[in-house]
């Protein structure tokens, strides 16, 4: 177990993990400080300016929480009149630049500014006085799977650090400087045209509606079961509406994955309602193919692959099936097909 | 080779150049000469003296520092003084070969003055003028006087001795001696040098950096330019000392690719140290192998702050990382610990070796040692880069060595420290310039520049300005620094255009504060600056543009209007035919008027006013249509 350290946050004694930030104290311990470009999974770079907090006695000084390591005996103050003001004036200015069409916007209600907004409080009067941006920047539509919208960025750089940290891919940075600054594959092409995998970590993690699934309804519930594309066994909770799955998302308690896909697991569950899907077994009569029942289909197999015993029988094994079924494939041709004929498709 | 042969030999071709039986020219090269004409003026000279059969020395200097005076050229006949000319065109190329060189009058009237024995000349020697007397020529001892492609003259000039004693001294004693000189860094933090130099010597990594800072980017700054073209051996032997005295085997030279002399200068001093031995393995046989790089930097102003410069040479963008953070000295450029100073803190550095730390700290204040380094611009008579010892004040610096201000109009605002520096009014004439000093006035020391302005200065227009150049240089990447610049500059692109409204200065002060108190790295936490000091000192001013639409400086154009006193126009018409709109109507020798509505103030009408009749007036406000 991590060693413990006491602090004091707003006047409340705070334990926490030896090691945590200020941030990640406070969280722990469901106590808010606004933030945006904090994640958990990444490396702190404190560009929001957000998470300002005041420390008091020994260290005195007005620091970003999600870089201050917590230390024992540390008296944090998140409120007070400075920082509110500092806070309300970077919100204000983050808000007069972003594009605030909400309802329309696919992070409504789960949108971090929104909640930074709510809980900092702006003023109106200023808030009006501020000038929003002088030009409407394009979306970025030509990923198959997502869509990227410059005007709803807040330049987090969460997105960056996914694909470098997290997916070591590395097809966006930051671009251009001042206000041009924004988030772009090489060369400020399209994002097809960069080296993006399409995994759609970075969409999870964005926390306005810069970075949105195409076409996906919300779910109304969710379904959790496992990826079957690979044998890698990723968890998956499926988002199911109207009986349809509408969404994937990485379970995070699983073990294969924690939470993370890629981009089949992730995107690649609309063949699932395609009309072209096969549902039932077809046999091929007459040079047709024609639809049958699942007995009729295993006996069919049976008593071809029982004519066929020995060197004329081959079985070509998939990466889509586990180990274990991959394991029995091999045993089931040897021993009861009586052949060494066994290949994998993924073979190199 | 051992140090005292090299010198020797140095030193003798330099014996030689000073008792040339030749005529011998200074040109003064640099790129602000350079700029002003130098080149044209040095070809001159030569074909001159090819169609004359005369003999000379021509040498590319670097810069002596009074740009105002440029192109500058020293003459030396043999046996006689160095006496500097100022402004030397082509024609007065041809004119000094004629009349001087071949005829012997020294042309006093375009002389600067003169270096060296006065004897008859009628020119003043020239560091008793005004303009050099309260300097102390430290960093530009040499400047104008050496040859900085020619490593023998530096070595002449007591180049290398400071390496060659650093070699026989053990670490700590050289950061003793830097601690007892009390240099601290020029690049503008002002930190100690001895201590930084002490924590990389501390760091316990084999592999460590010396990077030397040469991405000078604030607007009208020029010194590390200088002291690039000027003497770039002074730099790399403050950087070999450095990776001497930290443990470290590479040097980088971070320098603006905007700089082509300066690189260049640099690539062959390179060159030239790694010839004689003061680079590369096994330097004079210590045992010490150091190697220097140059690394080109691609115009980001805020690769100048410490953190996105390593970031840039590693490859990366450039972007400042936030604190807290470890420090530079402990890990640095590819994660090593690195040591990193400004061109000129590296400068100083071989001459407190050579001289000792105790000579450098009798020049200068209690807390700030040695000498200031300002590259003078804007509304003062004589621009260009001064150095004066710490403590001068600014009152000093404006009128004794700039000269005063342009048209002798009054003083209104000093500005230091770059462009997030602070517009100090006159009461902070009297002001001594060192770093803390500059710092409790609201400005700062930054890396040297100075900006004086006068009377007809709108401080509105000067925040402005400022604003316009920080918040495009912003990185990007923090809130603050990237949007609340932007607000800042709509703000007051209202107000200099007559749209501000009575509550812009709260907010402005409330976006100002934020800025500078929760950006992310030194140039967002000053980027408010010109911004907030102007407030402090002019507010009236912005209330003026708020309020009353009025710029009292006369510089908005929205707000002052052009009008034709009928009393005093003859109808000339010349008003009517510059005008580019066609505002101006009137017969022939009768009264014009402007039509306030189609006048898009660009003033050609008064220039073109007869001076005599004076008819066409300048005046505060924006009138209506109907002239009211």
């Amino acid at each position: 177990m991590a060693d413990k350290i006491e602090l004091t946050i707003n006047g409340q004694l705070v334990t926490a993990d030896k090691g945590m930030t200020i941030l990640e104290a406070a969280l722990s311990k469901g106590m808010y400080i606004p933030h945006l470009c904090h994640h958990r999974e990444l490396e702190p770079v404190g560009a929001c300016r957000l998470c300002l907090v005041e420390i008091d006695g020994k260290w005195k000084k007005t620091v970003i929480s999600c870089k201050t390591e917590a230390k024992e005996g540390m008296v944090v103050q998140t409120e007070t009149p400075e920082i509110s003001e500092i806070r309300q004036a970077t919100v204000e200015l983050l808000i007069a630049d972003h594009d605030v069409d909400c309802l329309a916007c696919g992070q409504n209600t789960r949108c971090a500014l929104q909640r930074v907004a709510d809980h900092v409080g702006l003023n109106k009067k200023r808030l009006q006085r501020l000038k929003p941006p002088e030009k409407k920047l394009p979306i970025d539509d030509s990923n198959p799977f997502f869509n990227f919208d410059p005007n709803q960025c807040v330049l987090c750089g969460i997105c960056v650090r996914t694909c470098d940290e997290l997916q070591n891919v590395q097809a966006i940075d930051y671009a251009y400087r001042g206000l041009g600054t924004k988030i772009a594959g090489f060369g400020d092409k399209l994002r097809i045209e960069s080296s993006c995998e399409s995994c759609g970590e970075c969409i999870v993690r964005c926390p306005v509606g810069a970075l949105t699934e195409k076409d996906s309804p919300k779910p109304t519930h969710q379904v959790k079961t496992v990826c079957s594309f690979c044998g890698c066994g990723c968890g998956l909770l499926l988002g199911v509406r109207d009986n349809r799955i509408v969404s994937a998302q990485g379970n995070v308690n699983s073990p294969a994955n924690k939470g993370r896909l890629c981009v089949k697991g992730r995107f690649g569950y609309k063949f699932v309602n395609h009309p072209d899907r096969l549902t039932s077994p077809l046999i091929k009569r007459n040079g047709e193919f024609v639809k049958a029942d699942w007995d009729e289909a295993l006996d069919l197999v049976t008593d071809t692959f029982s004519k066929n015993k020995g060197e004329k029988f081959a079985a070509i094994a998939s990466a889509k099936a586990t180990n274990e079924d991959n394991y029995i494939l091999q045993k089931f041709t040897r021993a009861v097909m009586g052949t060494n004929n066994i290949d994998h498709c993924a073979r190199l | 080779m051992i140090f005292s042969e090299i010198k020797k030999r140095a030193e003798a071709e330099w014996d030689q150049l000073q008792h040339s039986k030749e005529l011998t020219l200074f040109i003064g090269a640099a790129t602000c000469g350079r700029s002003a004409g130098a080149l044209e003026a040095k070809k001159t000279f030569q074909d001159e003296f090819e169609k004359r059969g005369i003999r000379a020395n021509i040498i590319e200097v670097g810069c002596l520092g009074p740009c105002w005076a440029e192109p500058l050229i020293s003459i030396v006949k043999p046996g006689g003084p160095n006496i500097f000319y100022k402004n030397v065109t082509t024609e007065r190329a041809t004119e000094l070969v004629e009349k001087f060189i071949v005829a012997g009058d020294p042309l006093p009237e375009y002389a600067l003055g003169l270096v060296g024995d006065k004897g008859d000349y009628s020119i003043p020697v020239l560091w008793d003028m005004p303009n050099f007397k309260s300097q102390e020529r430290v960093l530009f001892r040499n400047f104008g006087f050496i040859d900085p492609t020619n490593i023998n003259h530096y070595i002449a000039n007591d180049g290398y001795s400071g390496l060659n004693k650093a070699l026989s001294m053990k670490p700590a004693e050289l950061i003793e001696e830097i601690k007892t000189s009390g240099l601290r860094g020029r690049g503008g933090g002002g930190f100690s040098v001895g201590r930084k130099w002490e924590a990389g010597l501390a760091a316990k990594e084999k592999q460590k950096y010396v990077v030397c800072n040469a991405d000078e980017g604030d607007p009208g700054a020029f010194m590390d330019r200088s002291v690039l073209e000027g003497e770039p051996h002074s730099v790399l032997e403050g950087m070999i000392i450095a990776g001497y005295t930290i443990g470290a085997q590479t040097g980088y030279i971070y320098v603006r690719a905007e700089y082509p002399l300066a690189v260049k200068r640099l690539q062959g001093a390179i060159q030239q140290a790694k010839d004689m031995g003061f680079l590369g393995e096994n330097i004079m046989g210590s045992g010490f192998s150091f190697e220097i790089l140059i690394f080109q930097g691609a115009g980001a102003f805020v690769c100048g702050e410490s953190t996105a410069l390593t970031l840039s040479i590693e490859g990366k963008r450039g972007m400042p990382k936030a604190a807290p953070r470890p420090r530079t000295t402990e890990v640095g450029l590819f994660d090593k610990p690195t040591l990193l100073n400004n061109v000129k803190t590296f400068s100083y550095i071989p001459q407190i070796i050579n001289k000792g730390g105790a000579w450098l700290s009798g020049i200068g204040t209690k807390d700030s040692k040695g000498t200031a380094v300002f590259a003078l611009t804007g509304m003062v008579n004589n621009c260009g880069l001064i150095e004066v010892p710490m403590g001068t004040t600014i009152r000093e610096i404006i009128y004794d060595i700039g000269g005063g201000i342009t048209d002798d109009k009054a003083f209104k605002a000093v500005q230091t420290g770059g462009p997030s520096g602070g517009c100090l009014p006159e009461e902070f004439l009297d002001t001594p310039v060192d770093y803390d000093s500059l710092t409790a006035a609201g400005s700062m020391m930054g890396s040297g520049g100075m900006v004086i302005m006068d009377e007809t200065t709108c401080m509105v227009e000067v925040a402005r300005y400022f604003l316009d150049f920080t918040q495009k240089e912003s990185c990007g990447q923090c809130t603050l620094c990237k949007l609340g610049t932007k607000q800042m500059l709509n703000i007051l692109e209202d107000i200099v255009a007559g749209k501000g409204r009575p509550e812009d200065i709260d907010t402005l002060f409330n976006i100002g504060k934020a800025v500078n108190t929760g950006s992310l790295c030194g140039l967002g936490q000053s980027a408010a600056n010109p911004v907030l000091t102007t407030i402090k000192y002019f507010r009236e001013e912005y209330e003026a543009h708020i309020n009353d639409k009025i710029c009292p400086a006369m510089q908005c154009k929205e707000l002052l209007s052009y009008v034709i006193n009928a009393d005093t126009c003859i109808g000339c018409t010349a008003c009517a035919k510059a005008c580019p709109v066609e505002a101006i109507t009137g017969e022939k020798k009768q009264v014009h008027v402007i039509d306030q509505a189609k006048c898009i103030r660009c003033g050609m009408c008064l220039e073109k006013c007869p001076k005599k009749i004076r008819a066409v007036e300048c005046v505060p406000g924006r009138l209506n249509e109907g002239g009211k």
